[in-house]
């Protein structure tokens, strides 16, 4: 009998420490879908960052190596030379991958590392307490840009997705978004694409997925899929960058 | 036996990591351990290993850290400014109780320094060198020969303990070329699986490699963890030389390249009826203490000689504990002392006490 629904396997019984309303728990629903479906949660390490998913290796029923700020991407790196058999993944928040860990990244991808990379592109820096992000948007106010962000002083919003995918070394970039049950579909597409291409040994894959952080947005959960919708999709269109096929 | 060959310092150190079982190394170049880097990259895929140059010391230390949580044997070199990056990453492994070799070829400092031989990164190996309540056992070859069975045994000691090993050579141990030969050579399928290993869980519960311990009781309980090891260093890993000792009546301490120059002092000063002897600690961490304390109710004085401007000495003071006076002599940056220096000094500290 096959099991259309119901808790996966490749998520522990903990429950997430998540604000209400976080999309975190989402996309960590989603990845560990993906891995049963696949059947690859035995064969799978999961590499967690510094960030609001700091505890993710207490989520998934997989192997987990918890990485310094940022450098999930080289941790990844040293876990799979060793096992290149195996699957491995980072999964990274937007001060992680986009500022600290900007390095690691571009390296990873650039040596087409064949790993996947789940990229939560929140706008903030959800952990430390609503800091302003590489990715905070124009005007935006964050606790470190009170003004709104200021593109003269602290630059632009940066497009992790679009410098990585001119990278000959990555083979796959997506970005989607999980403000919407039709959006949170396509997400786990994308997501699965990227595994599968992993597994087919291609090179290196990453989903960037557009999240809210209410409690630092200061705005309810629905309130906050709504500046979703107006303010990041203009700035972070969707769709797949990159690659794609699998042949 | 194994035949001998004549090798450079850092070749010699590579090719012990592989005679180990290593087959992982992460790197960034670096004056002067460069030639380690260029062998492993030549010699590593000859025995199915990867060699791989990262894109900066950080990104290396964090590879290590990666490859060492999925249970290999791994290593990575550097010098001194490439060994300050590398502190996140061993503060990590340390931290997450993990086996790596860190091999430093020191350099002068502070800031990018020069590119000659120093010592002054003693402090920094030896009183952990990243953040937190840690320590590498530190290992300081003399020859080239020693920098080879070190090398290997940093591998042991780190699986043992599952701890950071560093083994520690100054520029010049690094480039001179000795003859050396490999005692043994380990076939890493032969080595015991780590069960521990991030390895993909298969019919068995999951492992975790972590560092993060929010609850400060949990995190304290962790350090005390790690602190019984480092107890358990200092009873079964310290290692130390002595030369001339036995009739001494004073003693230079020394570490290194530091200490063959020493010994070449003391041999003068013998010429000239001077009782002198030469302690010679190989494991920084855990440091020689004992074999000091000792001395030091026997010797009338010490004298450290370093190539920094006083670093082991500290440690040296702690041991003697006021019985008696322990000078310093030391050249740094780059310059090394002569034994003509050294003898100066052996003749001013003055066997009889001051
Ligand atoms: C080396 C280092 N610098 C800074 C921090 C503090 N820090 C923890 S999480 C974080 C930002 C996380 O933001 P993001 O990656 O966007 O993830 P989110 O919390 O929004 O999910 C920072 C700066 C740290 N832990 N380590
Ligand atoms: S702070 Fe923001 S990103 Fe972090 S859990 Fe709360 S809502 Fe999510």
């Amino acid at each position: 009998m096959k099991l259309l629904a119901g808790y996966p396997e490749a998520l522990t019984e903990k429950p997430f420490h998540y604000c209400p309303g976080c999309l975190h728990g989402i996309v960590h629903r989603l990845l560990a879908e993906v891995m049963d479906e696949l059947e690859i949660r035995e064969d799978t390490i999961g590499i967690a960052p510094v960030g609001c998913s700091v505890l993710a290796y207490q989520y998934f029923n997989i192997d987990m190596h918890e990485a310094s700020h940022g450098r999930a991407p080289a941790v990844a790196t040293g876990v799979k030379r060793v096992h290149p058999d195996k699957v491995v993944f980072t999964y990274q928040g937007d001060g992680d991958l986009a500022s600290i860990g900007t390095a690691e990244i571009v390296h990873a991808a650039n040596r087409g590392e064949k790993i996947t990379t789940i990229f939560i592109n929140n706008a903030i820096y959800g952990m430390t307490g609503g800091q302003m992000a590489p990715t905070t948007l124009p005007e935006q106010k964050t606790t470190t840009s009170p003004y709104g962000r200021d593109l003269d002083l602290a630059g632009h919003p940066i497009k992790m997705s679009e410098m990585l995918s001119v990278l000959d070394g990555s083979i796959f970039i997506a970005r989607v978004s999980v403000h919407d049950p039709k959006h949170i579909r396509e997400a786990k597409k994308m997501i699965k694409k990227a595994f599968l291409l992993q597994l087919a040994g291609k090179g290196f894959t990453l989903v960037e997925v557009l999240s809210t952080c209410p409690t630092n947005w200061g705005i309810s959960p629905l309130a906050a899929i709504d500046w979703l919708k107006e303010n990041m999709l203009p700035v972070y269109p969707l769709g797949v960058l990159k690659g794609g096929e699998i042949d | 036996m194994a035949e001998k060959v004549l090798m450079k310092g850092n070749e010699a150190i590579a090719e012990a990591a592989i005679k180990a079982g290593c087959r992982y190394f992460f790197g960034y170049p670096i004056t002067p351990q460069n030639e380690l880097p260029e062998y492993m990259s030549r010699r590593l895929p000859e025995v199915g290993g990867v060699f791989l140059q990262a894109e900066s010391e950080v990104a290396a230390s964090n590879m290590v850290y990666g490859a060492a949580g999925a249970g290999a044997r791994v290593l990575t070199s550097s010098s001194s400014p490439g060994i300050s990056l590398k502190m996140e990453g061993i503060s990590y492994i340390a931290g997450a109780e993990l086996p790596a070799v860190i091999v430093n070829i020191m350099r002068g400092g502070p800031g990018l320094g020069g590119i000659q031989s120093s010592q002054a990164d003693y402090f920094q190996a030896t009183k952990g060198g990243g953040h937190g309540d840690f320590r590498l056992c530190v290992l300081a070859p003399s020859t080239v020969q020693e920098a080879v069975d070190l090398t290997m045994e940093a591998f042991e000691i780190a699986d043992r303990y599952r701890n950071p090993v560093m083994v520690l050579g100054d520029g010049i141990i690094g480039q001179m070329m000795e003859p050396v030969q490999f005692n043994k050579e380990i076939d890493p399928a032969d080595l015991p699986k780590k069960e521990w290993a991030t390895d993909g869980a298969r019919g068995r519960p999951r492992n975790i490699i972590n560092s993060l311990a929010l609850d400060p009781q949990d995190l304290e309980n962790h350090n005390l963890v790690l602190k019984a090891k480092y107890e358990q260093m200092k009873e079964q890993e310290v290692r130390y030389a002595t030369y001339l000792l036995d009739d001494a009546d004073r003693a230079i301490v020394a570490y290194g390249t530091t200490a063959r120059i020493a010994t070449s002092a003391i041999e003068m000063a013998r010429e000239q009826g001077i009782r002198v002897g030469l302690i010679r600690p190989i494991s920084l961490f855990p440091f020689p203490e004992k074999v000091i304390a000792e001395a030091a109710n026997r010797l009338d004085s010490f004298l450290t000689v370093e190539m920094s401007l006083g670093q082991m000495v500290e440690d040296v003071r702690l041991a003697v504990n006021g019985k008696k006076p322990v000078f310093f002599y030391g050249r740094t940056a780059g310059m090394v002392p002569s034994p003509e220096e050294i003898l100066e000094q052996i003749i001013l500290m003055g066997g009889g006490g001051e």
